[in-house]
């Protein structure tokens, strides 16, 4: 049986999920069409709204359904420069490629942007972003929740009260903290939140853009009124009913598996320590932080080679960043961080979920010790 | 669980995917690895496509596949050497010098700590053992057509005994029917040819990108100083090249020799670039040390090129001096390596400096 240790980069399906999705999908759903199959599909896709927007304690109306996070955040990027012109973007040195590509991107089509670093830990400071957003005119500030490599989480409250006065919305990267933090839109303050599917157990080739009242942006996908003209485009009905089922179960079970997470990190970085006296944990030394995450260097010891010895041992794992063929490269957050590129490039992220177990947390702990010492030995020899 | 592990150099080619299957089928527990090397789509091999045949390759044949980042590496010992070769009038020969360093260097360091006792890879190529000494011994491949012994005349006698090249005895068409009769997705995919990462062919215009201050322009001269023409920097230029000189001469020239301390290009009649012999440096014996002076062998300076009957004059640290039998000299291209051999045999080799009048 293999281990899979690698949540955050895709969680498994749901079994109630699957098990939604194959009722929409023996049947045509175009949510859109005006007979009774249509009709069915427009309430499996409203029901599934209703679901994410009580995830966030958001309304239904404000959520755009996507292709997943990476479109949102595209969308939010987008179209909130689109709809004012002359915004000033600010981004944390540790986004998601999604958001920090994105503005690059836009920057070189004359966006100003500034970058806000992070310290040690991955914290980014609430008054930091404040100043980077103390510019001329109107602003987008993106400040992602929670990081998804180190298991950071931002102080996105106290964003956006410093924020208030300014002529500034503030955006956030949620694909990694929800169903892992407590989340409600009205809390946090923010206007623009980003969500993914698969990260909850629901399917990939889904998410949504909460689009807060105080938010209008320009669609950055035209030719359809779906999504309240925000974005065209066929709903994916099944995607979407999987998506909502996720994120009601998400949304119940969020206090015993957020525990449960965090039960199991603590257990696997125990053993980990025990056993390896030198490895080092990257990230908040303390909570807040991503339950369910734990980032760990061991000196030395290439996080590559690791991986493939564990993957050989049954164990999936992931180092910091991947490219398109899946080789490591360095961690632009540990880089971020003020790692160097070696130690940016050897960290291992461990990310458990609901169907993870102890005997499986204790299985890797008992494996990994004797994985580092083969590297470390194969280096020396 | 008891088996022994092998790590397979695979470039998503039908060379290395045949390596690989053979080293499952002869009972190794395979490990394939691809190199990233190249940045994004900038080579030729490397490319997304590539890793993808890799993968496609090692999920046919049910062993796992991964691919490792060595950009920086591959910078650092194979692209910069490269350009400034190329930028000191010397033609460098990229291949051989990867091989070293990231291919059977840097690769075998991590094969090593993924617990493997060896590396194979699908170069035309065969390792044998010497029926006297028992020392192990580097030989040019079953197809001398495909051999790349050429690129490898720096493996010692630890490099060879871990070391595996499965389609050594080979010809490229078994290879490809080998290929075929597993299915493998590869099995048609053509040959890459050229500098992987200068995928257009054109080295010069690569030079010039990657070190447009040190480009110097300057005069194309005869033997006498009589300037017959320009040139745009003698990066663009290899000792023995006749085509592309744009200079008008009653007779063929050919390029003598290249200064780029003057920014001058030399040309000569054929006559004038016959060598009496070469004198090559960081030179490297498979046996581990030189054969004594006046041994003969053949002597290869070129890939594809035949060996040139020659003679060790002098082996001095790492520096040797050889001769060219009479009148067999070729034009000796400074940079490219100097490979000897006994028959199939590399005996060693080395990176030639100059030319011995």
């Amino acid at each position: 049986m293999r281990i899979y240790l690698d949540h955050n980069a895709t969680a498994p399906l749901r079994p109630e999920v699957r098990e939604a999705m194959g009722a929409v999908l023996g049947e045509p759903a175009n949510a859109s069409s005006a007979h009774r199959e249509g009709a069915r599909a427009r309430s499996a896709v409203e029901a599934a709204r209703a679901e994410v927007a009580a995830l966030l304690g958001a309304r239904p109306a404000e959520i755009v359904f996507t292709s997943g996070a990476t479109e949102a955040n595209n969308l939010a990027l987008r179209g909130a420069v689109a709809a004012r012109p002359g915004t000033t973007l600010v981004v944390t040195a540790i986004e998601h490629a999604s958001v920090l590509e994105t503005a690059e991107r836009l920057a070189g089509t004359g966006v100003r942007l500034r970058v806000v670093p992070v310290d040690a830990e991955g914290r980014v400071a609430a008054a930091a972003v404040a100043a980077a957003a103390d510019a001329p005119g109107p602003v987008l500030a993106s400040v992602g929740l929670a990081n998804g490599e180190v298991g950071s989480v931002a102080p996105l409250a106290e964003v956006a009260a410093r924020l208030a006065g300014h002529e500034a919305w503030l955006h956030t990267d949620a694909a990694q903290a929800a169903g892992r933090l407590p989340i409600d839109v009205g809390a946090l303050g923010v206007d623009l939140l980003t969500l993914s599917a698969h990260k909850l157990g629901g399917p990939p080739g889904v998410g949504a853009l909460w689009v807060g009242p105080r938010a209008t942006l320009v669609p950055q996908a035209t030719g359809g009124p779906q999504e309240r003209g925000r974005r065209a485009g066929t709903e994916n009905v099944a995607a979407i009913v999987g998506f909502g089922v996720a994120a009601r179960l998400a949304r119940e079970r969020l206090a015993a598996e957020a525990a449960h997470a965090a039960a199991l990190v603590e257990r696997l970085w125990d053993g980990i320590r025990r056993a390896v006296p030198d490895a080092v944990r990257n990230g908040p030394a303390a909570p807040p932080r991503l339950p369910n995450t734990l980032s760990v260097g061991f000196p030395g010891c290439p996080g590559e080679s690791l991986l493939v010895l564990l993957d050989l041992a049954g164990i999936a794992v992931s180092v910091g960043s991947a490219c398109a063929a899946g080789a490591a490269e360095p961690s632009h957050v540990l880089l971020a961080m003020g790692r160097d590129p070696d130690a940016a490039r050897s960290a291992l992220r461990l990310s458990v979920g609901p169907t993870t177990t102890a005997a499986e947390v204790d299985r890797v702990v008992a494996v990994l010790p004797a994985l580092v010492a083969q590297v470390r030995g194969g280096r020396a020899a | 669980m008891s088996r022994e592990r092998v790590v397979v150099a695979m470039s998503g080619g039908v060379d290395s995917a045949v390596a690989a299957a053979r080293c499952v089928a002869a009972g190794w527990e395979v490990v394939g690895i691809s190199l990233r090397l190249a940045p994004d789509g900038a080579g030729s091999c490397c490319s997304l496509d590539d890793f993808h045949d890799a993968r496609a390759t090692a999920d046919r044949l049910g062993f796992p596949h991964y691919v490792f980042d060595l950009r920086d590496a591959f910078a650092r010992h194979v692209v910069r050497p490269f350009v400034a070769e190329y930028l000191a009038g010397r033609t460098p020969n990229p291949c051989a010098r990867c091989n070293e360093h990231v291919k059977l260097g840097l690769l075998w360091e991590r094969a090593r700590e993924l617990g493997a006792t060896r590396l194979a890879t699908g170069h035309y190529a065969r390792v044998g053992t010497d029926p006297v000494t028992g020392r192990h011994c580097l030989r040019a491949a079953a197809d001398a057509t495909k051999d790349q012994s050429y690129f490898l005349f720096m493996l010692d006698q630890a490099a060879l005994a871990r070391t595996l090249f499965p389609v050594g005895e080979l010809a490229k068409a078994e290879v490809r029917a080998a290929a075929r009769a597993l299915g493998l997705p590869v099995a048609d995919k053509p040959e890459s040819m050229g500098v992987c990462f200068v995928p257009d062919g054109d080295v010069a215009g690569f030079v010039e990108r990657a070190a447009p201050d040190a480009v110097r322009p300057g005069p194309i001269v005869d033997e006498a100083g009589r300037v017959l023409g320009r040139h745009a920097g003698v990066h663009g230029f290899t000792v023995g090249q006749r085509r592309g000189l744009r200079i008008a001469a009653d007779a063929p020239r050919y390029v003598r020799a290249l200064d780029a301390a003057r920014a001058t290009v030399t040309v000569a009649p054929a006559a004038r670039l016959r060598a009496g012999g070469l004198v090559a440096r960081e030179t490297r014996w498979v046996a581990g040390t030189p054969p004594p002076a006046g041994t003969r062998f053949g002597a290869r300076i070129r890939h594809r090129h035949p060996p040139v009957p020659a003679r060790l004059l002098a082996a001095a640290g790492d520096e040797v001096r050889v001769a060219f039998a009479a009148g067999a000299g070729p034009a000796v291209t400074p940079g490219q390596a100097a490979v000897f051999y006994d028959g199939d045999r590399v005996l060693g080799g080395g990176w030639i400096a100059g030319d011995l009048a």
